[in-house]
Parts: C-alpha cells; structure tokens; sequence
C-alpha cells in the first residue's frame, strides 16, 4: 500500500476511535465511582443486609471475567426484555465492573484513616454525615488518588474489550484496518496510542498527590 | 429541713455525677465500679498506673466509650446514646487527647473553627475570628496558617487545648495532655496547662505531672486496677496519702521524676 494512502486514510481512520475509547472509559469510571462509592459506604457504614448486599456484589464482579460481563449485558438482558446498543452495554458492564474495584479502592482508604480522627470527630459532636463530609472524605480521597488513577489507566485498555461486541473504538477500528490492508502492524499503531493516552494519565496521579499534599505530611513520615 | 436545703444546694452545684461505672474491651473489665463526683468549677486530677483505667474513666464521660453498666449524669440529665442529644452534650464538652488528634488537612485555625461552626451553627467568619482570639490567647496565634503536621508536638497539643477552649466548654477533659511528649516540650503544654486552670473551668485531667496537681488540683482521684482507690482534698493525697498502694504509687512517681 503506499504511503500516502496509510497517513491519510488509515491512520486518520484509527485515530477516529480515540474519542470512543475515551468516552468509554470516562462514562464506565464515572459510573464506577458513583455507585463504587455508594457500596463502600454500605460496606463500611451499614450493618447486616446492605453490607452483606455490597459484599455480594463486589465478590461477584471481582470474581467473573469482565468479557463474561460485557456479554451478559449485551446478549443476556435482551432476554429479559432489556435491549441495549453495543456502546451503552459496553459502558454499563465496564462501570458495574469497576464499581467492585473502586469500592474497594475507597474502602481501603477509609479503613487507612487513623481511628482517633473519627474518635476526635466524635467528640467534637458531629453528625456522622459531618464526619465524613468535613474530616473522613478529604482525608479518604488523598489515598485513594493514586489507586483510582490506576484503575482509570486500567480502563483506558479494558474499553478494549468493547471492540468484541462492536463498538467502533480505537482497537474495533485497527482490526477492520488490518483485515482490510493485510498489515498486522496496525495492532503496533493502536498498542503506541494507548500509551500515549495512559502514561501521561498515569502521570496526573503524581500531579494531583503533590497538589492535594497535606502540608507536613511527608516530614511526618520521615 | 435543714438537711433538705443542704441537699439542694448541693445538687445545684453537682456538675457531673458517675455511679457505678463499669466499662472494659472486648471481655475484660477495666473500670470496675467507679463513683464520682465533681462540681461545678471544680479542677480534678486523676493518677494511677498505666491500665488502671483512668483514660477510659474519662472517655466513658462523653461516651467515647461504651459503658457496660452505671449512668453518667451531666447537669442533672442522664447521657444516653440517643445520638441528638448526645451530640448536643458532646459539643459541651471539650476533650483533650494524648496524641492530640487534630485534623491533618485543615489549618490550626480551622481545626479550632470547624467545631463552633458545626456544633454552634456559628457562621464562618465569626467562628474564626473566636477561633483566632483563643489561638492569640494561648500564644498559637502566629501559627494559625499552619497545618498541625507542620508543627511540634507540643504546639499541636496546645492547639487542641485550643480547640477544646474555643466552644467554651461546661466541662473540659484532658487525657494524659504530655505523654507523648519529649521533656522539653512537655512544659509548654503544663504552662498552657497552668493558664487554662486559672480560668475557673471545670476540668478533669489524667496526668502524671505531680507539679501542676499540686498547684492547681482542687481533688485528686487515685485509680488502680478499675477502682477508685483514694480521693480527696489535693494537698492530702498527693502529701499524705491514707491508702498504702495510693503511697506506692506517689513514691514510684515521684523517684521516675527525678531521675
């Protein structure tokens, strides 16, 4: 093929993908976030049921494989009458998938917060909502920040996974470029764009933990 | 009659009554049926070995601690866990930790100023400014800005001494202020320690810091093995203590002092 015709056909049409790619990832971690929160603070604040529940569910997604996942939404909902697109399936699977890792993620972050600080708190009269809106949350997200940046680095490549049922992002875009041109080191093109999207997320982790520092802290720990 | 009016005034000057305390962890008992009584601007010191049970004692107050048995009555009112009115009794009381406990990822002025705004509903700026007159007033004025990790230990528990101060508390709580404190930072805590005692406040204090008991003690309470072992007048327990293991105690205190 000439030269031509790869910088200005397939190329262009791979890079079309990345926006794909990254709305993907962005819509999953959010919703991974939002509902990962929700079952950390089952997990740590409620009893009984609502734990037990949250447990469930994080075992349960940490322990299938995510592909099993995505194919359960896309082609096992519709059986019950749920009939998603490929792209909000795919969104759907990877955020419920996520919520289980993040959960966990924020979990830990809570549990690494001093015990005295919420004794402290307690004794100052505050509600629990004050709590941890004003004393455990500020505290709880500074040591999640590292490990939820890693989770979003990990999503960049799991939206992959997406290409198998038919979302046209970056990876569904390099295997119709390959099967069309024959040139298999297309897949070395798409692999160099996921590195160029994840190491410098990776780098925003050490960016946000110097913004976000709590003064003293490292001399605290020397 | 008489003795009616007696015990009238009596009550009204009862600030804070304990009956029958018994608390512990997990399976094992570690207050072991503890009456107390303290009065309204009454200055109390608490001593006893470490594990006697004196830090818990203090924090079953404000029910930091769960008691297995007993009531704590605070101005008449016997504390339960019904959670608004044992907020309202917590923002009361103010409550010194020995590893001071500030919050890490607030300054020393909004560590002192976020409990008038949640607990007060006081409004921001007015909060701060209460906050930054009681900082001034124990000398931590100039380190408002900073970060309680980027102060010494006995700046931080000065700071919480501070926090403690600003919501005006019926009753303040000191557990064991200058334990964690190397030596030389241990006296300017004691001589915050000092200045806060001449406000008249109600306090209870665990400490081992004999000197400030004796000058500024009003009571001493000596605890060992979850009991009360002696209390009385300061001067009398910390001089001439009537109980032999109140005697013990003092001496073994008082040779690790000096030494």
């Amino acid at each position: 093929m000439e030269i031509e015709r790869f910088l200005f056909e397939v190329i262009p049409y791979i890079l079309e993908g990345i926006p794909v790619t990254l709305q993907l990832t962005v819509y999953s971690f959010a919703l991974g976030l939002s509902l990962g929160a929700l079952l950390a603070a089952a997990r740590v604040l409620a009893r009984g049921p609502l734990s037990a529940v949250s447990r469930i569910y994080i075992e349960f997604f940490r322990g299938t494989p995510l592909l099993v996942q995505i194919f359960f939404v896309y082609f096992g909902l519709p059986a019950v009458g749920i009939k998603l697109d490929a792209f909000t399936a795919s969104v759907l699977a990877i955020g419920f998938n996520s919520a289980a890792y993040q959960a966990e993620i924020i979990r830990a972050a809570i549990k690494g917060i001093p015990e005295e600080q919420f004794l402290s708190a307690e004794s100052l009269g505050m509600t629990t909502g004050q709590m941890y809106r004003f004393i455990v949350f500020p505290q709880a997200i500074r040591i999640a920040t590292p490990a939820l940046v890693n989770e979003f680095v990990a999503l960049v490549k799991y939206t992959s996974l997406a290409s198998i049922i038919g979302v046209a992002e970056l990876f569904r875009k390099a295997e119709y470029m390959v099967a069309f041109t024959f040139m298999p080191e297309i897949y070395l093109l798409a692999a160099a764009i996921y590195l160029a999207i994840c190491i410098p997320t990776s780098q925003l982790s050490k960016i946000l933990e110097a913004k976000y520092a709590i003064p003293g802290y490292r001399r605290a720990l020397v | 009659m008489e003795i009616f009016v007696a015990k009238e005034l009596d009550l009204n000057n009862v600030l804070l009554e304990i009956r029958d305390l018994r608390a512990g962890y997990g399976g094992t008992e570690v207050l072991k049926g503890v009456s107390l009584k303290v009065n309204k601007g009454e200055k109390i010191v608490i001593v006893g070995p470490s594990g006697s049970g004196k830090s818990t004692l203090l924090k079953c107050i404000p029910l930091l601690v769960k008691p297995w048995s007993g009531e704590i009555i605070l101005e008449g009112t016997v504390l339960t866990h019904e959670s608004d009115s044992l907020r309202r009794v917590r923002s009361k009381i103010g409550f010194v930790f020995q590893q001071y406990n500030l919050f890490p990822h607030m300054t020393l002025l909004r560590n002192v100023a976020l409990p008038l705004e949640l607990g007060r509903g006081i409004p921001r700026r007015e909060a701060e400014q209460k906050a930054m007159a009681v900082l001034s007033q124990l000398g931590l004025g100039d380190l408002a800005s900073k970060y309680p990790l980027e102060l010494s230990g006995g700046q931080q528990q000065r700071g919480a001494i501070a926090r403690a101060l600003a919501i005006d508390p019926i009753l303040l709580l000191l557990d064991e202020p200058t334990s964690a404190l190397d030596p030389e930072l241990r006296y300017e805590v004691v001589e915050t320690l000092y200045q806060v005692a001449k406000q008249g406040r109600s306090m209870m204090i665990v400490t081992h810091e004999i000197d400030f008991a004796e000058a500024a003690a009003d009571r001493v309470v000596f605890i060992d093995d979850g009991i009360i072992v002696e209390e009385g007048d300061a001067r009398q327990v910390l001089e001439h203590p009537k109980k032999e293991r109140t005697e013990r105690f003092l001496r073994r205190l008082r040779t690790r002092l000096h030494q």
